[in-house]
């Protein structure tokens, strides 16, 4: 028998197989969707290229060469992408910047998911007044202006970027609480629940082991459409000079330091802009393609 | 006389595993008389009755040697002879009438628009709405046509269903399920009304169903579908004479009130059936 | 003493008043139908048994004790209930093995695999089935892990609301069968809800008609055979059961 017909019988024999026949399947719906997929690769090209960093930089990102004779150089077969004005090559800026980058937009996934997650399902499974409160607590996150709000904390609890990315974690969990609170509502009146609930469960099983996985799917579609957001609002905070502090290689601080030249010295500003372009691109991409294998109510 | 004529139609749907038939070589003709189409769920007499009115959903495909309404070819229609036919010469009543009338428009206006086709000035097509709704035994018309789809009852709204797709007298009603959604007390309303739009207007009615007793005690001709084939043909009167041993264990497998046989007798499937 | 007794029961949704005091009275090993249509509070009548609807007035009791708000987990191991759409009842991303393994762990059984394997073999699916997804199951298989799910607590009482009305004819009369049979085998006490008068005349010796949350009449199977009904409106679900009858007219 080989693997695939392993993965995709009708009669696994084991939990094991039934889960990866599970996810192959999800995984063959998936592979059809091309521009999904094109995401997917920008997605991991840029997972590489941060984990290789040292090996695929050209030259180091931090100590630029000679101040008299490599600064604002176009882009040459020397220097890719040019140089800045500290005279660093800024091809191996963005290479290492994509490590900053990931660090991001894994860490808010990280942090925000979860809490959405947890807040939405609760409030929406208990309702009354648990509802109320919780709610209305996402509600007042939600009011504020996301950079407005991440610039408060910021300024509260010193720029940098483990602060940068704390404060856009909590501001994007709301929209995961709304979400899963919306999914919950509807999920709580089958019968399934009713079911598990005739068999005695406590609510904290109902939710954790009934409720979020059905709710996992269109969470994980949203976050991945909000990645391309998180990584603007990072670059964002990094423009503003409250994200990651120089010399480090930030995307959003390459483009704020490359804007006094942008007349004369184009490629400063324009190379990590286009990195975070692509970078975006490929979340949404990745997002859209997921959606259309996850989300069944999308599904034609 | 002949108001449908059907010869081997067969749907196909695509599927990973190479096109599919959900219907296949299906043939009967029609008169003005109440035809049933029985089957099980996947047999293919809700993808039949679609077929008929071209409603075979993408990426299905419907063909036939013939498919002839009142000498009408209706395998290469166009859209706009589709127009002029569906709705006003022939109708198609749904399950459930909640997904089938417009949630935001009240009774009145969709029977109204409905009736345009027949009648020009508004007040005729109030005056017609108001007559229909009368004949599908609704006694107050004036509140059910001011009222929206969600403030009636589930008899109430399949009645108004009914009367939408009869406003304009079509000669063929396919009526898929139009009961099952109903209590069994309104069910019967429903189907006198029906019966009784066949005898007195000489409508054609196709009457797809799951359930084998009501329409053998409703219809005139049975036609009894398996694994997208018609297996067998018969009088309604002559049920109990069946002899395709799918019909005879559809029949045997119903409880009945005053039998006592225990445990009931269950379908033995046959591959040879679906071949 | 009879092993539920239900008396004077109302449930009370906000405004909508869906049953006006019930009372009825169930023994050990007997089958009870409920008949109904929709809207008549047959299926809240379940409910209210198992606590998923809520009782405003009268009392509800089993083996002589009033049950408690809410139930005490001994209470579902006594009482279970199948549910009528085996699409919605079943978790869409959860196995077989792990519908059936998950009210064992809840109440701690040790014994969960040989009990999981038992409780397939008696529903009739075997062990092909343990690892397959609901939508790798046609509507009958999945009534039957429903089923399972139900007994594998071994209740007493099992609370029936319209199990086999999603189902196909030739597939209601297995999963009918299969509800007999363990009926007889366990001894189990059923209260079965149905608007199908030939379903309930077949799976149990009394029942009672229900319209709008009241109760029309309590008759016995015999007296349904005999079609010896009292009232009106279940004289009108009888004829209407027979078929469509032009006589009638």
């Amino acid at each position: 028998m080989s693997t695939r017909e392993w993965l995709l019988t009708e009669q696994p024999a084991s939990r094991r197989q039934a889960r990866a026949g599970q996810a192959y399947r999800t995984w063959i719906a998936f592979r059809q969707n091309r521009l999904a997929m094109f995401g997917l690769g920008i997605v991991l090209v840029l997972v590489l290229v941060a984990l290789l960093a040292p090996w695929l930089a050209p030259q180091d990102p931090i100590v630029g060469g000679s101040l008299r004779t490599e600064r604002l150089l176009p882009p040459s077969w020397q220097h890719l992408m040019g140089t800045d004005d500290q005279a660093r090559d800024i091809l191996s800026r963005i290479i290492y910047g994509s490590r900053i980058t990931l660090l991001v937009v894994a860490l808010v996934a990280v942090i925000a998911t979860p809490i959405g997650l947890l807040v939405g399902t609760t409030a929406g499974y208990y309702g009354g007044w648990v509802d109320t409160v919780l709610m209305r607590i996402t509600d007042i996150f939600l009011a504020f202006p996301r950079l407005i709000l991440a610039l408060a904390f910021v300024a509260a609890l010193g720029p940098g970027i483990e602060n940068a990315i704390i404060a856009i974690a909590i501001t994007s969990w709301p929209p995961y609480a709304r979400l899963a609170r919306a999914e919950t509502l509807t999920i709580r009146a089958a019968d399934h629940i009713d079911a598990i609930r005739l068999q005695g469960a406590h609510s904290a099983r109902i939710i954790w082991g009934h409720v979020v996985p059905l709710c996992l799917s269109s969470v994980i579609v949203r976050v991945t459409l909000d990645m391309a957001g998180i990584i603007l609002t990072a670059a964002g905070l990094g423009f503003l000079g409250l994200g990651a502090q120089p010399p480090q290689p930030e995307w959003g601080a390459m483009i704020a330091g490359g804007r006094r030249f942008i007349l004369d010295h184009w490629w400063v500003a324009t190379m990590p802009g286009l990195a975070i372009f692509v970078v975006s691109l490929g979340f949404n991409f990745l997002g859209d393609g997921l959606r259309d294998v996850l989300d069944p109510k999308a599904r034609k | 006389m002949t108001l449908l004529d059907v010869q081997n139609l067969t749907v196909t749907f695509p599927s990973r595993q190479g096109p599919q038939q959900v219907v296949r070589n299906v043939s009967f003709m029609l008169g003005r008389e109440r035809l049933g189409i029985v089957g099980e769920s996947g047999s293919g007499k809700s993808q039949t009755g679609r077929a008929i009115l071209g409603l075979t959903p993408a990426p299905g495909r419907a063909t036939a040697d013939t498919l002839a309404f009142d000498g009408i070819d209706l395998r290469g229609a166009s859209a706009k002879q589709w127009r002029a036919l569906r709705g006003a010469r022939m109708s198609m009543v749904m399950q459930d009438p909640k997904f089938s009338l417009n949630p935001v428009m009240t009774i009145g206006r969709q029977l109204a628009e409905a009736a345009r086709r027949v009648a020009s000035s508004r007040a005729e097509q109030r005056e017609r709405a108001v007559a229909m709704l009368e004949a599908v035994q609704i006694r107050d018309p004036a509140r059910v046509m001011a009222a929206y789809p969600h403030e009636l009852s589930g008899g109430m709204g399949q009645r108004a269903m009914i009367a939408m797709m009869l406003i304009t007298e079509p000669d063929l009603l396919i009526a898929d399920e139009p009961t099952s959604a109903l209590d069994v007390t309104v069910q019967i309303e429903v189907l006198r009304i029906l019966d009784d739009l066949v005898t007195t207007r000489g409508m054609g009615l196709i009457f797809i169903s799951h359930d084998l007793r009501l329409v053998s005690s409703f219809c005139d001709r049975v036609l009894v579908m398996y694994a997208g084939r018609v297996v067998e043909e018969l009088r309604a009167t002559e049920l109990q004479q069946a002899q395709h041993p799918y019909t005879r264990g559809l029949m045997g497998c119903l409880p009945r009130i005053d039998g006592n046989t225990r445990p009931l007798a269950t379908l033995q499937r046959d591959e040879a059936w679906a071949l | 003493m009879a092993l539920i007794e239900i008396e004077d029961l109302h449930v009370r949704f906000g405004p909508v008043h869906a049953v006006r005091g019930i009372s009825l009275a169930v023994d050990k090993g007997e089958a009870f139908g409920i008949v109904g249509e929709s809207g008549s509070g047959k299926s809240t009548v379940l409910r209210a048994i198992c606590g998923l609807a809520p009782t405003s007035q009268g009392s509800i009791r089993i083996e002589g004790k009033v049950l408690t708000k809410p139930r005490r987990p001994e209470f579902y191991r006594t009482t279970q209930m199948v549910f009528q759409d085996p699409y919605a009842s079943l978790h869409p991303r959860h196995t077989v093995d792990r519908v059936l393994s998950e009210p064992l762990a809840i109440h701690g059984f040790d014994d969960r695999e040989a009990r999981v394997e038992k409780a397939l073999d008696d529903v009739g699916l075997g062990q092909g089935f343990r690892f397959r997804f609901p939508h790798q199951l046609s509507g009958g298989q999945r009534q039957r892990v429903a089923v399972a799910r139900a007994l594998i607590l071994e209740p007493e009482v099992l609370l029936l609301d319209e199990p086999t009305s999603a189902l196909d004819a030739s597939i209601q009369a297995e999963v009918l069968n299969l509800l007999d049979r363990l009926r007889t085998e366990r001894g189990l006490t059923y209260i079965l809800v149905s608007h199908d008068l030939a379903v309930v005349a077949h799976m149990c010796e009394r029942l009672m008609v229900m319209q709008h949350g009241q109760a029309v009449e309590e008759l016995s199977r015999a007296a349904l055979q005999a079609h010896h009904a009292a009232q009106d409106y279940t004289r009108a679900l009888l004829a209407a059961s027979e078929g469509f009858s032009r006589a009638a007219l």
